[in-house]
């Protein structure tokens, strides 16, 4: 399948600020893409070059196999779906949704009809001659939704837009955009700093820190398996451990402090591997304790409780062994008839050597 | 590819948008004043001192004239132009600024959101009427035969007409500080409706009454909008010659009386340019001097 | 509100002492007595019929319109040019760019008609005329209308231009459909603005006015003649009326606008 959008050496200069670093990018016709970051990694500067509403100093963007340099805004075959949203708020919802529809060559009657569909495919049937000022957010961005939608883009952007709405609107959202992708089946791509939505949504995430792009996969191998302790630590929480690699042959052999030794396998390392000290990653949920009563033919090491957190559903525990220099995070779940440990409680810690992240440093 | 000052796209084109109303004002603000300058310094020979040295030399303009001596020990000074309108412009500002406070905190403080637009849109409308009218307006009712003699004497308050009234300097002071009102309150207002007013709970909260609450916090946070307004009200007064003309009589004559007849009666440019020149400096000056005692007191109370 | 009365009170009292001296205008424009005094003769419209023979009075006025209509319509351009130019992006110089459009706002009159009269009739040999005038008016009035243009262009949010192009609209269509619309409150108060401005603007005129007369230089003519104080009276009563009607009118399509927008009223013309 031929990528939808290609980028190949993308450059970015605000003056003297490096904004975008050489990025080199494929996005797939149909798929989820977003692109995520902590502020200032240059996730909305790349929006707005595949937008048209900036430049690119040097490389090349192709949008369906088209150059786009020297392409404006309002001729490229991509919509977007603004922070703001951006509302009109002198027209109504219906002049909103149809607003691009202008030089459209249909008749009213089947614009009309559009702008009805489009509505009604973003839950706002019958809306259309409200005055756009007088809506709540969550309901500003479905207009916008449809009002980017009803032209039938190749893609559709969104600079990230459940920023503005409060937990429960943003869940529900969620849901929602999913569902109106895979409805209309054109690829989407998201602008976002939630480590969740983009974990929810995508098919496939592009990770950048400081205008390059760190780590591109789908959700599952860019949790499991981060290539870099920026990665690791951005996505979800995770412990760090000093470690070394001591040797390397059909499997990694990896010493971890206060662990021990394991073998891994090769894949368990995907930011590369060398011989000599490294950094060793473990998930909280791959970590478990053993509560009293319980056995395990799992490896253990033993520590005490250094602190708990309630969470309703689940329970942190911060456990210090000896050996590391930070306690252990890890997460139980809170199944009836498991007891919440005390502070200074001794343990035993379950770990498995499959959990282990070998990370670049 | 890299390098020089930052400037995005959009920039760019707000540079070239600005440019239509920024060249103009180059060319009719900034060069003419330029050429008053230069005229200023220029004499029968070309570059000269003469036009200054006549500034200061002549008594009207600066100097004014002394009366009397130590000996008799009855010393007078009447001052000339430029340190009478500075006084004047003073005066004004001090009475308008002062005057106008009570009213912006009033509509800030006191007033309902929906109809602060209400009261400052009726404070406006009298700047919008003719200026020249109000003048004349000020002119009959402080007249020999005017609005305020005739009734107070019809009611039966006094029997001869007030003199003190009309044709002195109290006139231009109390004409300006009508027609200068509005310059005053809005610049006030802005300043106070910026104040967070849980700025003003927190410090009740912390032990301050009403009236201490609007010493240390209320007035120093106001502080910019005030010298706005002292700005706003004192450069363009030291300016005005109509209402010295109309109503200032002879004693009420200001600096700008003078400039104008330099230029339009007399018809000496070079005089009345460097008249201008100094004149605009002594209101920087002032003006600089104002600005930085405020800026001094408000860091010494941080 | 019972606290805060006697503010109140105060500010109601300085209400009245600014209206005072307007108030005479129709009162004594009606009077039938030649003198400005009281106690008032009797009703008459004996000015009113005066100003109507006056034929230099016509001509004043019909400068006056003239150069007034002018002004207007080139400042609210120039107004729109350095609002939108300061309402976006950053560039160099872009403060003092901005601050020296607005700087005539704070020089006196007379430094500004002085300067004026010396570059036109002093090194350029121009007569001056109605053009003269209306330039100059156009440099003091831009910066009232940039003020008025300023606070409606903060109102705008940025991205609406751009999801109008977004949209397949042209940077002109996106100005003309969206921000045309959102700013028009605006930019109908600062063209009454700065025709009110223009009408009324006595210095600059006087000086540059060579053969032509506006309103006020007019007016200005008519000072020795005590005899003629009762016109003025007439006079400024049809000005006054015809002020207040137009401020009424602008502040009503203010209103309309921002309502049709849905945008918060923060207070005209600040």
């Amino acid at each position: 399948m031929k990528p939808l959008i290609s980028l190949r050496g993308v450059q970015k200069y605000y003056g003297d600020y490096h904004a975008l670093r050489g990025i080199d990018l494929d996005i797939m016709p149909g798929e989820f893409f977003s692109l995520l970051g902590p502020s200032g990694c240059g996730k909305t500067t790349l929006l707005r070059t595949i937008a048209g509403f900036e430049d690119v100093t040097s490389g090349t963007l192709t949008i369906d196999g088209k150059n786009m340099k020297g392409v404006a805004a309002n001729l490229r075959p991509t919509n977007m779906v603004f922070q703001s949203y951006a509302i009109f708020p002198h027209l109504s919802v219906a002049q909103n949704v149809g607003f691009g529809l202008r030089t459209d060559p249909r008749s009213k009657q089947d614009k009309a009809k559009a702008v009805a569909e489009a509505l009604e495919m973003v839950g706002l049937g019958g809306y259309g001659v409200r005055a756009a000022h007088a809506l709540s957010g969550g309901q500003r961005q479905r207009v916008a939704l449809a009002r980017a939608l009803i032209l039938k883009p190749k893609v559709l952007l969104l600079d990230e837009p459940l920023s503005a709405l409060d937990k429960k609107m943003r869940e529900q959202m969620q849901v929602e955009l999913i569902r109106l992708q895979r409805n209309v089946g054109i690829t989407f791509i998201l602008v976002t700093h939630d480590q969740e939505e983009a974990l929810v949504m995508s098919d496939r995430i592009a990770v950048m820190f400081e205008g390059s792009i760190g780590q591109l996969a789908d959700p599952e191998t860019l949790y499991r398996r981060p290539n870099s302790r920026k990665v690791a630590s951005f996505i979800g929480k995770m412990n760090f451990l000093p470690g070394r690699i001591a040797a390397m042959g059909e499997t990694l052999t990896v010493e971890v402090a206060g662990l021990g030794q394991s073998e891994v396998a090769a894949e368990q390392a995907p930011g590369g591997t060398a011989v000599g000290d490294t950094l060793i990653g473990i998930r909280p949920e791959t970590l478990a304790i053993l509560f009293p009563g319980e056995t395990t033919d799992r490896r253990t090491v033993e520590g005490v409780v250094d602190e708990v957190v309630y969470y309703g559903d689940m329970t942190y525990y911060d456990v210090k062994v000896p050996g590391i220099d930070v306690p252990l995070n890890l997460s139980m779940k809170n199944l009836i008839g498991r007891p919440v440990l005390d502070v200074g409680a001794p343990t035993k810690v379950i770990w498995d050597e499959r959990s282990l992240v070998v990370l670049a440093h | 590819m890299a390098g020089g000052s930052f400037m995005s796209t959009g920039g760019r084109r707000s540079l070239l948008l600005l440019l239509p109303p920024f060249v103009y004002a180059i060319l009719l603000m900034a060069v003419p004043i330029g050429a008053v300058i230069a005229i200023s310094f220029t004499g029968p020979d070309g570059f000269s001192l003469a036009n200054y040295g006549a500034v200061f030399s002549e008594p009207i303009n600066v100097r004014g004239v002394v009366r009397g001596s130590l000996e008799t020990g009855d010393l007078s000074w009447t001052p000339g132009l430029l340190p009478r309108s500075v006084y004047v412009s003073v005066a004004v500002t001090v009475a308008t600024v002062l005057l106008a406070f009570p009213v912006a905190y009033f509509i800030s403080f006191h007033v309902s959101p929906s109809r602060k637009s209400l009261w400052l849109f009726l404070i406006t409308i009298p700047f919008w009427t003719s200026y020249l009218i109000r003048i004349f307006l000020w002119k009959v009712i402080l007249g020999f035969s005017g609005v305020i003699n005739s009734a107070l004497i019809g009611i039966g308050l006094i029997d001869e007409p007030l003199t003190f009234l009309l044709y002195n300097a109290n006139a231009v002071i109390i004409t300006l500080s009508h027609a200068y009102a509005p310059f005053a309150i809005l610049p006030i207002f802005v300043a106070l409706e910026k104040i967070d007013r849980s700025l003003i709970e927190a410090a009740q909260d912390l032990g301050e009454n009403r009236f201490t609450t609007f010493l240390r916090v209320t007035l120093p946070l106001s502080v910019p909008g005030i010298v706005a307004a002292v700005l706003i009200v004192f450069i363009p007064t030291i300016g005005d010659y109509v209402t010295p003309e109309l109503v200032g009589g002879s004693g009420g004559l200001l600096i700008a009386n003078r400039i104008q007849s330099l230029f339009l009666q007399v018809n000496d440019p070079g005089l009345g340019a460097a008249l201008s020149v100094v004149t605009m400096a002594a209101v920087a000056l002032v003006s600089l001097i104002f600005v930085f005692t405020c800026r001094r007191w408000l860091r010494s109370r941080s | 509100m019972t606290r805060g009365w006697g503010l109140r009170i105060y500010a109601l009292i300085y209400l009245v002492f600014l209206f005072a001296p307007i108030i005479l205008l129709p009162l004594f424009a009606f009077n039938s007595g030649k003198i400005i005094a009281f106690p008032l003769q009797g009703f008459s419209t004996t000015w009113f019929e005066e100003l109507w023979t006056r034929t230099t009075l016509h001509q004043a006025v019909q400068n006056s319109l003239i150069i007034a209509v002018s002004v207007a319509t080139l400042s609210t351009v120039l107004g729109i040019c350095a609002a939108r130019a300061g309402a976006l992006d950053d560039y160099p110089f872009k403060g003092s760019m901005i601050g020296l459009v607005m700087l005539p706002l704070v020089l006196p009159e007379i430094i500004l008609a002085v300067a004026l009269l010396v570059i036109i009739s002093k090194v350029l040999g121009i007569s001056p005329s109605l053009w003269t005038i209306i330039m100059a008016h156009v440099l003091i009035c831009t910066p009232y209308a940039t003020a008025i243009l300023n606070g409606a262009f903060q109102n705008l949010d940025k991205s609406f231009e751009e999801a109008a192009m977004d949209l397949g609209e042209s940077r002109w269509g996106a100005f003309r459909l969206v921000t045309l619309p959102l700013v028009m409150p605006g930019i109908i108060s600062a063209f009454l603005i700065a025709f009110i401005i223009s009408l009324d603007e006595f210095i600059i005129a006087f000086f540059l006015s060579g053969n032509v007369t506006t309103m006020p230089v007019y007016i200005w003519g008519l000072r020795r003649q005590s005899d003629d104080l009762p016109i003025i009276m007439a006079l400024g009563t049809i000005l006054v009326t015809l002020s207040i009607a137009l401020l009424i009118i602008a502040e009503f399509f203010r209103r309309r606008g921002m309502r049709r927008a849905g945008i918060k009223d923060t207070g005209g013309l600040l």
